[in-house]
């Protein structure tokens, strides 16, 4: 098997995701920390280009700073994934670049929409599913030209529906849609009990999805430890979503948000982000493990007398 | 690319019917701004020989809460402004269970009458990383000076929901100048670069507001005859009302006793 082309292309892409993830937490230690207003301005802080790093806005421009590189490494990324091709998914990963682009500077624009017009219970909440939706853009990217996707091809036989990718991908728009709730509630735009009703329906997805693809492709290592993995995250994430909730309600009375509160919290986030990851992770891999509709799969060794009703046809590399 | 329009309008409704679920309760919707009942004919004017006086005292019945600390380590600037340990300064409660910053008011009964807002400015100042003081009242149009007596920087940030809020930088020793339009009860005042720092300020359309001292008494001077309800407001105790009938020409004392037990609604 081909090896990917571009592997220094792929680490960009993974340094890029790692440091989304890093903007991910400096954005919720900047909710925990009630520093979201602690700079009026926008672009400059105090009128400066490095404001006094005192308070809040050490976190409101760490913020900033690091949203500052993840966007640079972004239009580099963009950029080189442009003007390169791999074995599969060479047209997909230029579009996506191009979209990690478009919604890195959309995001941007709303965070200064956020600074300098507030509305914080649409534009914060806003502000933090859009980084969710351009974390997975990231994370598909990063995938898609990884050298695991270039060299695998389609293996797995599924003939029973709903297919396990379309199991993954509904679960992944759940989860999508719990975070938008959590978001929601965080930045005061709705009180916790979507939040809460959308943690049962989280709960039967991830199990749903996991069932279906330990039964159907539990052979299959890979997708064994992605399910490992989303049931991983999502068990951390509902002890932390626990722990977080018991943080807020002892919050109350606090004249500051203390380390514990700080901690829980944006650890809660954190962890949202990761079980979506994860969740999208196993769908991914299901996509580039199973063929098509329109293709059939055939085993690798042929039997020397073709039974009657055997056979197929011959696919190529199917990926996306 | 066709699909993308016809889905902006749903998203955005989704979006704004979300946000206009606030499940979380605000201060208007538990202590709604006082506001003129209006009356028919012309507007009426005060007679110099009937107007009273209202005097009073605010207290509070049993210990005070024990109080809650600021840890300023983490900011130098602020720290090196106090001699030793700072508490949040929500309550403050002198001898006989006097109490500070209590904003008194009348809530209703006033009619249709006009008044103008002093020229000159109410000051609400920053020093050792505190408001001093904590809550200030004024009326609508008047001019709240903010001072940053500190050696750090401040952002002062307005969380009004009746009036246009706002949110500046301020830098050592300087002062800002902002009005409120609008009638409206306990804005939050508030620093997000020292989130302990919190204040409030009343906006009223008339004159007849006090906020006490330490000695926990209030004086509210030139107050039409009439039957009115006057709000006590404590940041930590919540509000309590009482009716009251003031005759022309007199001065009326009025207590407030906030007891740690009491049914008075929760501050927003």
């Amino acid at each position: 098997m081909e090896r990917s082309q571009h592997p220094a292309i792929y680490r960009l892409a993974f340094l890029t995701s790692c440091a989304t993830i890093l903007l991910l937490m400096a954005g919720a230690l900047v909710t925990s920390n009630f520093a979201a207003d602690s700079v009026p301005d926008w672009p400059l802080a105090y009128h400066r280009i490095i404001p006094p790093l005192i308070g809040g806005i050490r976190y409101e421009f760490a913020h900033r700073v690091i949203a500052g590189l993840v966007a640079i490494l972004t239009l580099v990324l963009a950029i080189v994934v442009a003007s390169a091709k791999w074995k599969c998914a060479t047209k997909v990963a230029h579009r996506l670049g191009w979209t990690s682009l478009l919604l890195v500077i959309a995001q941007a624009l709303l965070g200064a929409f956020r600074v300098l017009e507030g509305y914080p219970a649409i534009s914060a909440t806003a502000h933090a599913v859009l980084a969710q939706i351009y974390f997975i853009t990231i994370v598909t990217l990063t995938m898609l030209i990884s050298p695991w996707w270039q060299r695998n091809e389609p293996r797995l036989t599924e003939s029973e529906s709903p297919r396990v990718v379309t199991a993954g991908a509904i679960t992944t728009l759940v989860i999508v849609i719990q975070l938008v709730l959590g978001a929601g509630f965080r930045h005061g735009a709705w009180g916790i009990l979507p939040h809460l009703i959308g943690f049962v329906f989280v709960t039967g997805f991830v199990i749903w999805v996991a069932r279906l693809a330990k039964k159907r492709f539990g052979a299959d290592p890979d997708v064994r430890r992605g399910v490992v993995l989303l049931h991983a995250t999502f068990g951390m994430q509902v002890l932390l979503g626990i722990a977080a909730y018991w943080a807020v309600e002892n919050a109350l009375t606090d004249v500051q948000p203390t380390f514990t509160y700080v901690i829980l919290t944006v650890a809660h986030v954190l962890g949202g982000a990761l079980v979506l990851a994860a969740s999208l992770l196993l769908t991914l891999k299901a996509v580039r493990r199973t063929p098509g509709r329109d293709q059939v799969l055939v085993p690798a060794a042929v039997p020397a007398i073709p039974r009657v009703g055997s056979g197929g046809t011959h696919i190529q590399g199917s990926g996306v | 690319m066709s699909k993308i329009p016809r889905f902006q309008p749903l998203v955005f409704s989704v979006i704004f019917l979300f946000a206009s679920c606030n499940a979380k309760p605000t201060a208007e919707t538990a202590n709604p701004a006082p506001t003129a009942e209006p009356a028919p004919g012309p507007i009426p004017t005060l007679d110099p020989s009937t107007l009273s006086t209202l005097l009073g005292s605010v207290t509070l019945d049993g210990p005070a809460p024990p109080p809650r600390p600021i840890d300023m380590s983490t900011e130098p600037a602020c720290a090196q402004a106090h001699s030793g340990p700072v508490n949040f300064p929500d309550v403050l409660a002198g001898p006989g269970g006097a109490l500070d910053d209590v904003v008194i008011y009348v809530r209703s009964g006033l009619g249709n009458y006009h008044f103008s807002a002093p020229a000159s400015p109410v000051l609400l100042d920053q020093k050792g990383c505190l408001y001093q003081p904590q809550v200030v009242a004024l009326m609508t149009g008047q001019r709240l000076e903010i001072r940053n007596s500190d050696a750090t920087v401040h952002n002062i940030h307005s969380l009004a929901r009746r009036n246009p809020p706002w949110n500046k930088s301020q830098s050592e020793g300087a002062a800002i100048f902002e009005s409120f339009p609008r009638p409206e009860l306990a804005i939050p005042l508030v620093c997000n670069v020292h989130p302990w720092m919190r204040g409030y300020a009343f906006v009223f359309d008339n004159p007849y507001f006090a906020v006490t001292t330490a000695s926990g008494n209030f004086s509210i001077p030139k107050l039409p005859p009439g039957t009115y309800t006057v709000e006590a407001w404590h940041q930590r105790f919540g509000t309590l009302d009482q009716s009251i009938t003031i005759a022309p020409h007199s001065t009326v004392s009025l207590s407030f006793v906030f007891h740690l037990h009491s049914s008075a609604s929760p501050s927003p």
